[in-house]
């Protein structure tokens, strides 16, 4: 009713906006929303939805190579859920106005980011229990608070998610566990995945509080509801018991337990690193890029010859 | 160059019988069969359904949300359809 009192008052529409998602209100693809509202979410959602896709990549690595046929199977049914995730968020993001044509050529142009963490490769076989463990285990801790993210259709896709990706994280540790658990070579190798996987888990987070540029009107609109620094802090007192079991070695020297907190404190992390491989310059930065480009261009005889068949069923039946 | 468009079809699940088909998601395929088979990858990978239905997107007509409150505010202004509205004596018991 106020619409018609103030018809393109956008103050007024943005406070009433605002007062609603406080109040715990989702917010659903036909509603008026700011447009900061609506492109931060597109550039979220699809920032999401380009790394469940091209996380297959240093996994798919494995599939031809995992050690026994059991491990094989879940291997494919874990990367079939990837790029079912990818599917639930390109959905989720197309609801505000992109297309998933615009989507994928953001992705391959480069105009749009992944997740840094999967620009690092897979050595041995150890590296996808260390990826189910810490990666997707962090991937949890980001993706629970956002089940509860003030846009509806994002919300849902992420109560989908979770649901599946635990999983994930179990898999990853029971072949942590297993190497661990075996010969001296197996431990050495479980070890080395942790060590070259630890850190770049600590970024997936994101840099730190005080560094976060759009940190606060994301969290006033609840799109983010808990903060990389809090995230990071859970992860990190949630795996460090985890690595003890396995009887792995954080690799960070100055790894701590502050008794006052209950906290573990870490070693400060290289951002160097994290800028640069964000930047384009991890080790596999092109090398993904360009596996996803083949992939996009070895489909296309699919995708026309569906939509050329799909036409000339319409002409028949006309 | 931007590729030319796929359609866009929602996906509805019976979770099992007895139970009504309810929204979960969408899919993008070239025809029915294709949409179908897609959200049979997409979204019963768990033994979420035992039964599916895809339509296209674009059939949909949907109320505006700007029109919510003439829409739907007679719900609230007639409390008498509630049975909550009508007090029954003690003596005469559940009704």
């Amino acid at each position: 009713m106020d619409d018609i009192a103030h018809p393109f008052d956008d103050a007024t529409r943005l406070a009433r906006f605002e007062a609603r998602v406080a109040r715990e209100d989702k917010v659903e693809p036909n509603d008026w929303m700011p447009d900061a509202y609506r492109r931060t979410l597109i550039r979220q959602i699809s920032q999401h939805a380009h790394s469940e896709v091209v996380g297959m990549l240093p996994e798919g690595n494995w599939l031809t190579r995992a050690p026994t046929l059991k491990r094989k199977q879940i291997l494919l049914a874990k990367v079939q859920d990837e790029a079912g995730h990818g599917l639930y968020l390109y959905a989720a993001a197309e609801t505000l106005g992109i297309s998933r044509e615009e989507l994928v050529e953001q992705l391959l142009t480069g105009a749009a980011k992944y997740s840094s963490i999967f620009n690092y490769p897979t050595l041995t076989w150890a590296d996808v229990g260390a990826i189910g463990w810490l990666v997707d285990g962090a991937a949890i801790m980001n993706q629970i608070p956002l089940c509860r993210c003030s846009y509806g259709p994002y919300a849902r896709a992420m109560i989908r998610i979770c649901k599946e990706e635990s999983f994930h994280q179990r898999q990853g540790f029971e072949i942590m566990l297993t190497l661990s658990r075996g010969t001296a070579e197996q431990q050495a190798m479980a070890q080395d995945a942790l060590d070259r996987w630890w850190w770049p888990s600590l970024m997936m987070f994101g840099p730190h509080d005080s560094d976060s540029p759009h940190a606060d009107q994301s969290t006033r609109w609840k799109i983010k509801r808990v903060s990389n620094d809090e995230l990071r802090q859970r992860f990190i007192d949630a795996t460090v018991p985890q690595s003890k079991y396995l009887g792995l070695r954080i690799p960070d020297a100055k790894l701590r337990f502050d008794k006052k907190t209950g906290h573990w404190r870490t070693g400060e992390i290289d951002w160097a690193e994290f800028r640069r491989v964000i930047a384009g310059d991890g080790p596999c930065n092109r090398e993904r890029l360009a596996d996803r480009q083949s992939a996009h261009d070895d489909g296309a005889w699919v995708r026309d010859a569906a939509l050329a068949y799909a036409e000339k069923r319409r002409k028949q039946a006309a | 160059m931007t590729d030319p468009m796929m359609p866009l079809w929602e996906v509805f699940i019976r979770a099992k019988a007895g139970l009504a088909h309810r929204h979960v998601g969408s899919v993008h395929a070239a025809d029915p069969e294709m949409a179908l088979q897609a959200a049979r990858d997409v979204y019963t990978r768990r033994g979420e359904g035992v039964s599916l239905w895809v339509v296209p997107s674009a059939s949909i007509t949907a109320s505006d949300p700007a029109d919510e409150a003439d829409l739907f505010e007679p719900v609230t202004a007639k409390p008498y359809r509630h049975p909550t509205f009508y007090k029954v004596p003690k003596e005469v018991g559940d009704m």
